[in-house]
């Protein structure tokens, strides 16, 4: 749904073609014009990390693909690798092609196994038409191969450095960060790692061309981005939007004209209130990785903050302070706040441990706690639902 | 990224609280600041580990970005770096960080071991926690009171991972792991086994890396106690070379303080009936073992027999499991000697009851160690050749500091006095058992001049190829102008290698199976990271700066002893003249100072 244009026709190897018609390094510079940043929800320049992995020394490199969508409301991945897996896979093989890796990986949330066995067979497909393998599409000295691994089921995999961790074949937790993946990532070796979406819409920037991406959306947020949409409204699904759409003119395209609430970028997300509706889905206003839960005047706010605080507390690696044992005083708090049993003082409290939380934490999984604790918390005491 | 690397160790200027300061490039910003004089909170921090940047304590800001970053694992790289390492918001975030940590710690500080010198609760003083804002938590685990060497309560765990750490990177075993997730994780053993279950070389590490009282050693004092108020019982200490290094720390001494005359007044204070010397034993190790060596080389170059070789120490109780749980097919290499606390043991109720017109059913050996596996070793079945179990009790280090104190002997003040005879007078080359490289130091001033008649072409005796604190050691020495009856050794090239911490006996094994240790006759292999001075029963904390400084103790205590070889023990000389008269390796050695090893671990292949 929406404007068609990533989730369009597309002629399988149609970017490994254009990209291989380019030198290695104008690809790079395509990626970087065309202003795409990341689509997983933390919007770093895609050019740019495909230039430091192109810069970085190692004997080998590696591309990974992050398809462990857990974020709670996201399933736009599920999409693009149900229906259009050759975009992803052409993406990643451009990224090789613009970094010199040879090896790539799928990290496929294991909840996606039933995807398996037609993401294998599309892999088969490319190999035989070789856009997989050796020489690609008849480029000598260009190799690159594709392998998938599966997750079990750690939300906390999505985060890149925990994703490696774990297909080294460890306990996913996240790294001390620097150094970046794209100078020691897997194996300790140069490694770019983006979102399904990314290398979908590098496939279509190379097909395309980097104006066309940069003409659409925000001077900050370029291109087209797809909305997981959920919750409270007549259409839930997945849609193509220009970036820095309006939360309003969302709501619309989606029949919620009656939310109070949407919850913007997941349980890591922000909440957003109906008199900030006019606010644009962008990396400069409301920044997401594309999931939008809407919620509709009957909802009790506070059980969605216990909600999310409950998946963070059971979700935390464990491995810092203060996620393993802060979120879990946060979710306390809320649940005593349902029971009428929290103070000012000790909302108050509250407030500034969840910020402590935030700025103490390794991962983004503890820094982003603070975002949904204020902003439903704010939601809820502006009493804009029940 | 490469243009960082090249300039790692250049001066740069950074700012800290407003203050400039020089470093060297890509120290990390805690370094920085412990050179500085700055305090910084850690926990997860320690000197033998790498960085895990996990228990979040140390935050500091780093070019006022929005979020901390903790100053152990921060390298500092950018000349303009602007530190800030207190603020209001990092003072929240440290004290938050602490009360959550301390809402979930159970046990009472005054009936912990690590009461006193325990990290959380250090912290907790610095920042003046009064009370909690956070609800305290209920226990969670039941102590694992298993093993014979080490006790878990799990409840004192904070989660620093320093024990799964020291395991894995300083000793290569891997015991323990972290299971479970957020709030329910855990720092346990492979399948939550009871730690005698689990693969566990009982070397303590775990503990002396332990910031709480999470880890700690199975207790002796309180039967060693009873023993020495038994009147029926003659109770006889032995100590090991290691101790008189360390213990003075546990009294406030420097570390590196050589304490052993006091050491020997405070336990006939304490009421031990004898006082002795494992350094006996250990001259009797090297007599032992040296010969056992000379016997197979003999064998392998004369006789073309197919005897093991290397052959490899067998002193260290946590790398005799080691190998029992790693290399069970390679258990052949080990010498079959006992460790001197075993000799010793085997002797006091054999040896000294008899000298002495002693029941031995009314002696109790105590051995006083740097180490928590030596616990383990006492009851290993085989340990009992005198009829009896040979060694009773073992208590660490700490476990006799505290005895000591608990005594109220004022243990600084006292006046030196002699270890007991018939055991007392051991040579220098014995007490160098406590460091790495100290055995093969000894065994090579015996051998050599075994087989030479001459002293070891070294000055002074010191054999300085076999010290230091390198992970894994080479050498060699030539046999030239050997006597008769050794001739098969003329002009031999006899090569030995030295590793401490499991971790390099793992590299060494590995070497060894890959058969790039053929040419190599005698390897000494010690348990923990420094050899005994930084055993995992010694005081707390053990750093590579407190082991160096042990280290210096023991060696210049060598220098200044009258004997310096194990051969020239007069007391062992007197032991072979009427005792083991059949000499080292003989019929009456063999049952009494010999033992066999039991292969426990297995190869999935071969």
């Amino acid at each position: 749904m929406g404007a068609q244009m990533v989730l369009g026709p597309y002629t399988p190897g149609a970017a490994i073609d254009a990209a291989l018609k380019m030198k290695r390094s104008d690809v790079v510079v395509t990626v970087r014009e065309s202003g795409l940043r990341g689509r997983g929800g933390a919007g770093f320049p895609t050019g740019t990390k495909w230039m430091l992995a192109a810069a970085a020394t190692g004997d080998e490199k590696y591309v990974v693909c992050n398809a462990d969508e857990g974020e709670p409301g996201t399933f736009k991945d599920r999409v693009l690798l149900s229906d259009h897996a050759d975009l992803v896979f052409d993406g990643m093989a451009v990224c090789a092609y613009a970094i010199g890796a040879r090896k790539g990986f799928v990290y496929l949330r294991g909840e996606y196994r039933y995807l398996l066995a037609d993401l294998e067979a599309t892999l088969e497909r490319m190999r035989e038409e070789n856009r997989l393998g050796k020489s690609i599409a008849g480029k000598d000295g260009f190799d690159f191969d594709i392998e998938i691994r599966l997750g079990s089921g750690a939300y906390v995999c999505g985060e890149e450095s925990a994703l490696i961790e774990s297909l080294e074949g460890r306990r996913g937790e996240p790294r001390i960060r620097p150094p970046f993946p794209v100078s020691a990532g897997y194996l300790g070796r140069p490694t770019a790692v983006n979102n399904v979406e990314t290398f979908a819409l590098a496939s279509r920037i190379m097909e395309k061309g980097a104006e066309w991406f940069s003409e659409i959306g925000t001077d900050e947020s370029a291109g087209y981005k797809l909305f997981s949409v959920s919750g409270d409204c007549e259409n839930p699904g997945v849609y193509e939007l220009p970036m820095g759409t309006s939360i309003n003119e969302l709501l619309t395209t989606v029949g919620a004209e009656d939310a109070v609430a949407v919850q913007v970028g997941g349980a890591s997300g922000e909440m957003v209130t109906r008199d900030a509706f006019n606010r644009r889905l962008a990396f400069e206003d409301v920044a997401t990785g594309g999931s939008v839960i809407v919620f509709g005047p009957e909802r009790n706010l506070l059980d969605v903050l216990e909600n999310f605080m409950d998946f963070f507390t059971d979700e935390s690696c464990g491995q810092c302070t203060p996620c393993r044992l802060g979120i879990r005083r946060l979710l306390n708090g809320v649940r005593d706040l349902k029971k009428g049993a929290l103070s000012a003082d000790d909302l108050k409290m509250l407030r500034g441990l969840s910020k402590s939380v935030a700025i103490s934490s390794k991962c983004g999984l503890g820094q982003s706690c603070d975002t949904p604790f204020a902003s439903i918390l704010d939601a809820h005491l502006k009493g804009v639902a029940q | 990224m490469n243009e960082q690397v090249r300039e790692i160790g250049t001066q740069i200027k950074v700012t800290i609280n407003g203050e400039e300061y020089t470093a060297r490039r890509g120290s990390t910003v805690l370094e920085i600041c412990e050179d500085n004089g700055i305090p910084i909170p850690t926990l997860c921090a320690h000197d033998d580990l790498k960085p895990a940047g996990i228990c979040r304590i140390c935050v500091v800001d780093i070019n006022g970005g929005w979020n901390l970053e903790t100053a152990c694992t921060w390298e500092v790289h950018d000349p303009d770096t602007v530190i800030t390492t207190h603020s209001p918001r990092i003072r929240r975030a440290r004290r938050a960080i602490l009360e959550l940590l301390l809402a979930e710690h159970c046990g009472e500080c005054y009936t912990c071991i690590r009461g006193g010198n325990c990290e959380l609760e250090d912290l907790a003083e610095i920042y003046g926690v009064r009370d909690l804002r956070f609800e305290r938590e209920d226990p969670r685990f039941e102590p694992d009171t298993s093993s014979v060497s080490i006790y878990r309560d799990m409840d004192k765990c904070i989660q620093c991972r320093r024990c799964v750490r020291a395991c894995d990177e300083l000793q290569a075993v891997g015991a323990l792991g972290v299971f479970g997730r957020g709030p329910e994780s855990r720092v346990d053993t492979f399948e939550g086994m009871s730690f005698d279950e689990a693969v566990c070389t009982n070397c303590g590490q775990c503990v002396a890396h332990c910031p709480t009282g999470a880890l700690q050693e199975i207790d002796h004092t309180r039967a060693v106690w009873a023993a020495i108020e038994d009147p029926e019982k003659h109770v006889v200490v032995q100590t090991a070379p290691a101790i008189r290094a360390a213990i003075g720390e546990e009294f406030g001494l420097p570390p590196g303080t050589s304490v052993t005359g006091r050491m020997t007044t405070a336990l006939r204070d304490l009421g031990f009936d004898r006082v002795f010397d494992t350094n006996f034993a250990a001259d009797l190790t090297i007599l032992e073992e040296g010969t056992e060596l000379l016997l197979r080389l003999q064998a392998a170059l004369v006789e073309g027999k197919d005897v093991k070789l290397p052959q490899i120490t067998s002193c260290s109780p946590g790398w005799i499991k080691y190998i029992e749980l790693f290399y069970p097919d390679l258990v052949d290499h080990l010498s079959t000697c006992k460790s001197p606390q075993q000799m010793f043991g085997a002797l006091m109720k054999s040896f000294y009851a008899e000298e002495q017109g002693i029941d031995p059913e009314k002696m109790v050996t105590v051995s006083l160690m740097p180490c928590t596996a030596k616990k383990f070793e006492a009851q290993r079945p085989e340990m009992a050749d005198s009829g009896h179990q040979d060694v009773d009790y073992v208590l660490t280090t700490r476990e006799m500091a505290q005895m000591i104190k608990e005594a109220g002997i004022p243990f600084t003040q006292l006046k030196d006095s002699q270890y007991d005879e018939p055991f007392g007078d051991a040579s220098g080359a014995a007490l160098i058992f406590g460091a790495t490289g100290g055995v093969m130091e000894a065994a090579l001033r015996t051998a050599y001049e075994i087989v030479t008649g001459r002293e070891v072409p070294f000055e002074n005796l010191n054999i300085t190829a076999t010290r230091g604190f390198e992970g894994f050691k080479t050498g060699s020495i030539v046999l030239e102008d050997v006597l008769d009856e050794w001739s098969f050794l003329e002009g031999v090239e006899l090569k030995f290698g030295i590793a401490h911490g499991l971790a390099n006996a793992h590299e060494v094994m590995e070497r060894l199976r890959r058969g790039e240790m053929d040419d190599v006759h005698f390897i000494e292999i010690m348990a923990c990271p420094g050899g005994c001075l930084g055993g995992g029963g010694q005081p707390i904390p053990t750093t590579d700066v407190i082991r160096q400084a042990r280290a210096n103790a023991i060696y210049s205590e060598d220098e200044g002893l009258p004997i310096r070889k194990s051969h020239e023990n007069p007391h062992v000389n007197y032991l072979y003249e009427h005792y083991l008269t059949d000499g080292p390796c003989g019929h009456r050695s063999h049952e009494l100072l010999h033992t066999e090893y039991t292969p426990r671990g297995f190869r999935l292949k071969k």
